[in-house]
């Protein structure tokens, strides 16, 4: 099992490379509710969400999710890359704008390639290069008034981002998208159950409410130890993603046991808060503990709470070969 | 649509020969209980089967009405948006705001969806096998809200996609399965590329490898990502991609994020691929001239709306004229057809080396989740490269992997039982059996006569919420399409049919599908009906 410690060939090693922030993998509960509904469902779901791939258990999930995120609909998908990537496209067209930032990651970018909007990214959680970028797309707007008023705009980003580790400066994001009246995809990938006080998320740790932000799109694959992602917001965003998700229309549903798994992990979420308290405390012990301890010519990157760290070398050469010689050296060791 | 009837017609003698059994020509055991020679791929004078595709036309009057009504519903629509305020969420605290959404998509989802909603998105509390117990749900306001009655009706389940009966929450797999979840838990929260891969995966993957017949596969968690995530590591700006007209959403969306060119062709046309690969090599690349890097086409085994089977081994031959690579989406085809069950080069009897890249998914036939691609060791060692699908999305759970690993053993018969084998013969006799049958009626069916998908036409929107419905009360879960997954007037109903389907079970169906095609009106096809009875056997020469 890829729990809190892993086998690599003979050696037992302490994971820190997987994402499996909240211990769940290893849960005993966990593999209960899963072998329970494995033996009245089987594996499969053998179709699509429209076609009878649709179970209570996939029902209650998304009951579930809606109703820890606070929002009033949510809609679940069998893999975590596609959520986003299908949820993108399913809202932003050919004639969209989309303000992202520069470090977000893949499965965010794959969904903006598939979007075929105007993309305009902005510098990594630089506040004021993202105005800029915006009062630009402003003075475009007065220009062709006509055009405006068909292109929607967009603005994407990360709670904790995965290239980098830091958080997204929330109230700064949702005070501009106030201002130009940009519509607000936040993906929690990392951030769901790992961040806030008792693991709702970004929203909580900002003490926003949740409904301010047009979609959340979270995943089932880093806290909750499924497989799977969802998109939570209001009714009126998620139940057009029901005919525009390709992920979802398009593919089988997921399998019902690891929704129940999901299920479970939320159940434990909300019963034991205290969980994410060790997780936090984890998380900035590390941090101060590798600020301090390690060698000159590498630094840690990240923000003291989130779960990503980066290690990075302090005065990078510029040559990207043999700068990940070096650091596959590091890691070798 | 066009009129397509393509027969590889047998001559009499071969007729004759076919009734033979236990007989030894030209080197080829005969060992079927039908007395059909199969292909040889290496034998000179090779006996093809019978390939019987047909796509009839729509008649005139048909296409009016459907016309008319399609329209009528959209004036009815209009009318009622006018009339009455829409019982939907409005957005709040967002004026000012550009609409989220464009008119006519919302206009056709409240007024036109809307109306036939109930026939989709049904919920399920059971293991859907062979019959499927489903939620009951009733709506007060035609379509807006649902609300559950709290009953369960069983239901014959012609609508999911379980060819080899593998949805089954009793039998070894899923035992299998469970000792796998509570050695390996659940997931990996990792990508392959990282700590995703353990030793399940490398079974898996030298597994699916030689059941289709190739040197290596790799594995991925989800069958639409498969597609959607590799295309683009193996195409890119440049090259040139042939894809049939009727591929799938997943290989649309993996060929736009690849940036490649993209040609269509006609479905399944072998003149328009011809044509168009022509016309590749001589023009070349737009503007430049120059050479494509590559040219890629791309198809699916069997096409799941059209119930169609690729003409592969003509495409082959164009694939070695024109110098192209050749990608097979065998999504609905592996396990399903082919008298091994391994897909449609087993169907034809063709060497699986040929094609250069095999895609399947373990959704249908394995009754778990996923998707692989076969080909060359060379190819997959630089897909586990650079695959974004194995670089950043999680690997397959382990409970998956063990369930595809012991149906893929059954379907062997690694287990040491022929229940495989049993399974697939099962399939080909229900899919036959069951289109012969709707033919008799005088229903139009399309697609190929051995594909295990039959799509019954009935053109008009409110004839597929009708039969659906109507069905439904008589206690048979089918699947109705229309627009959008399908052109404007050719809805139709599609039966996926399964070998863990009794003849009775299918007997039954027919009854009901007969009786609502006496009320509905859907024997539209204008073919001569054979009177004869239609035997449910392995045989092939009892034709239309």
């Amino acid at each position: 099992m890829v729990g809190k410690y892993i086998q690599i060939g003979e050696r037992n090693c302490l994971n820190l490379g997987t994402n499996n922030y909240l211990g769940m993998i290893e849960n005993p509960e966990i593999e209960k509710s899963a072998l329970e509904c494995l033996s009245h469902y089987g594996v499969g779901s053998c179709g699509p969400r429209g076609f009878y791939g649709t179970t209570e258990v996939h029902l209650d999930l998304e009951d579930k999710l809606a109703e820890y995120m606070k929002c009033e609909e949510a809609v679940v998908y069998s893999y975590g890359f596609s959520t986003i990537a299908s949820a993108i496209p399913a809202y932003a067209k050919r004639s969209d704008v989309i303000f992202v930032d520069e470090m977000v990651n893949f499965a965010i970018q794959k969904g903006l390639d598939a979007s075929r909007s105007q993309i305009n990214y902005f510098k990594h959680n630089d506040m004021e290069d993202l105005e800029r970028l915006l009062m630009e797309q402003a003075d475009l707007d007065r220009k062709n008034p006509k055009k405006a008023k068909r292109t929607r705009r967009f603005l994407v980003a990360e709670g904790i981002y995965m290239n980098t580790g830091l958080m997204a400066p929330l109230p700064k994001l949702l005070e501009l998208r106030e201002k130009y009246k940009l519509r607000f995809f936040l993906d929690e990938a990392i951030s769901f159950g790992t961040i806030g006080k008792t693991g709702h998320g970004l929203t909580e740790h900002f003490n926003i409410d949740p409904s301010e932000i047009d979609m959340i799109s979270g995943s089932l694959e880093n806290s909750i130890g499924s497989i799977g992602g969802f998109c939570v917001g209001s009714h009126f965003i998620i139940e057009h993603q029901r005919l525009s998700g390709l992920g979802y229309c398009f593919s089988a549903s997921a399998p019902p046991l690891l929704m129940a798994a999901a299920i479970t992990a939320l159940d434990i979420m909300q019963r034991d808060p205290s969980i994410f308290q060790t997780l936090r405390d984890n998380s900035t012990f590390i941090h101060s503990q590798l600020s301090s301890q390690l060698p000159s010519d590498l630094r840690v990157h990240g923000h003291p709470e989130s779960v990503i760290k980066h290690i990075r070398l302090a005065n990078p050469s510029g040559d990207k070969v043999a700068d990940e010689q070096l650091l596959n050296e590091i890691v070798d060791k | 649509m066009a009129l397509d009837k393509t027969e590889y017609s047998m001559s009499a003698a071969e007729k004759m020969s076919n009734g033979a059994v236990g007989r030894n020509k030209n080197g080829v055991r005969v060992d079927r209980s039908d007395g059909h020679v199969h292909q040889n791929g290496s034998a000179k004078k090779e006996k093809r089967r019978p390939f019987i595709e047909s796509f009839e036309n729509i008649p005139l009057l048909t296409a009016a009405t459907t016309f008319i009504g399609f329209h009528l519903i959209l004036l009815m629509g209009y009318v009622t948006s006018i009339i009455f305020t829409p019982k939907v969420a409005r957005e709040k605290n967002r004026q000012g705001y550009v609409p989220l959404y464009d008119r006519f998509e919302s206009f056709y989802s409240r007024y036109v969806y809307r109306r036939l909603r109930d026939c989709w998105n049904i919920p399920i509390c059971g293991c859907p096998g062979s019959e499927v117990t489903i939620k009951d749900r009733v709506t007060h306001d035609c379509g807006w809200t649902f609300e559950y009655t709290g009953t369960q009706s069983t239901a014959l389940n012609l609508g999911s996609y379980n060819y080899l009966g593998f949805a089954q929450a009793e039998g070894s797999c899923s035992e299998d399965s469970a000792v796998k979840i509570k050695e390996l838990g659940c997931a990996t929260a990792s990508p392959r590329i990282e700590f995703g891969t353990q030793k399940i995966h490398q079974e898996l993957e030298a597994l699916t490898a030689e059941f289709v017949g190739m040197e290596d596969a790799i594995t991925f968690g989800m069958g639409f990502a498969t597609n959607a995530l590799n295309l683009p590591s193996i195409v890119s700006k440049g090259c040139l991609v042939v894809s049939d007209e009727k591929n799938h959403a997943s290989l649309i969306l993996g060929l736009r994020l690849s940036g490649a060119n993209v040609e269509v062709f006609k479905h399944n046309n072998m003149e328009s691929l011809r044509q168009v690969l022509h016309n590749a090599v001589i023009k070349g690349q737009p503007r430049s001239h120059r050479p494509w890097k590559k040219i890629l086409i791309v198809v699916e085994g069997v096409y799941s709306m059209e119930g169609s089977i690729v003409r592969l081994p003509e495409i082959l031959e164009l694939k070695r004229k024109y110098k192209a690579y050749l990608y097979v989406d065998e999504a609905h085809s592996i396990g399903a057809i082919g008298r091994n069950g391994r897909g449609v080069v087993d169907y034809f009897g063709v060497d699986p080396k040929e094609v250069d890249i095999l895609m399947g998914t373990y959704t249908k036939s394995f009754g778990s989740a996923g998707g692989y691609i076969a080909g060359s060791k060379a190819f997959i060692d630089h897909m586990r490269v650079n695959s974004h699908g194995n670089c950043y999305a999680t690997s397959m759970s382990s409970s998956c992997a063990q369930q595809i690993i012991s149906s893929m053993k059954i379907i062997m018969g690694k287990d040491g039982t022929n229940e495989g084998k049993k399974r697939i013969d099962q399939l080909a006799r229900n899919s036959r059996y069951f289109r012969r049958r709707l033919n008799q009626m005088g229903i139009i069916t399309i697609g190929n006569n051995d594909s295990p998908v039959v799509p019954m036409m009935v053109y008009m929107h409110s004839k597929i919420a009708s039969v659906v419905r109507r069905l439904k009360t008589n206690n048979i879960a089918v699947v109705g399409v229309g627009f959008p997954a399908t052109p404007l007037m050719e809805g139709r109903i599609r039966f996926c049919l399964s070998a863990a389907h009794t003849k009775e079970q299918l007997d039954n169906a027919l009854v009901h599908v007969e009786e609502a095609a006496d009320f509905l009106g859907l024997r539209y096809s204008r073919k001569r009906r054979s009177k004869e009875p239609v035997h449910y056997s392995d045989s092939e020469s009892e034709m239309e």
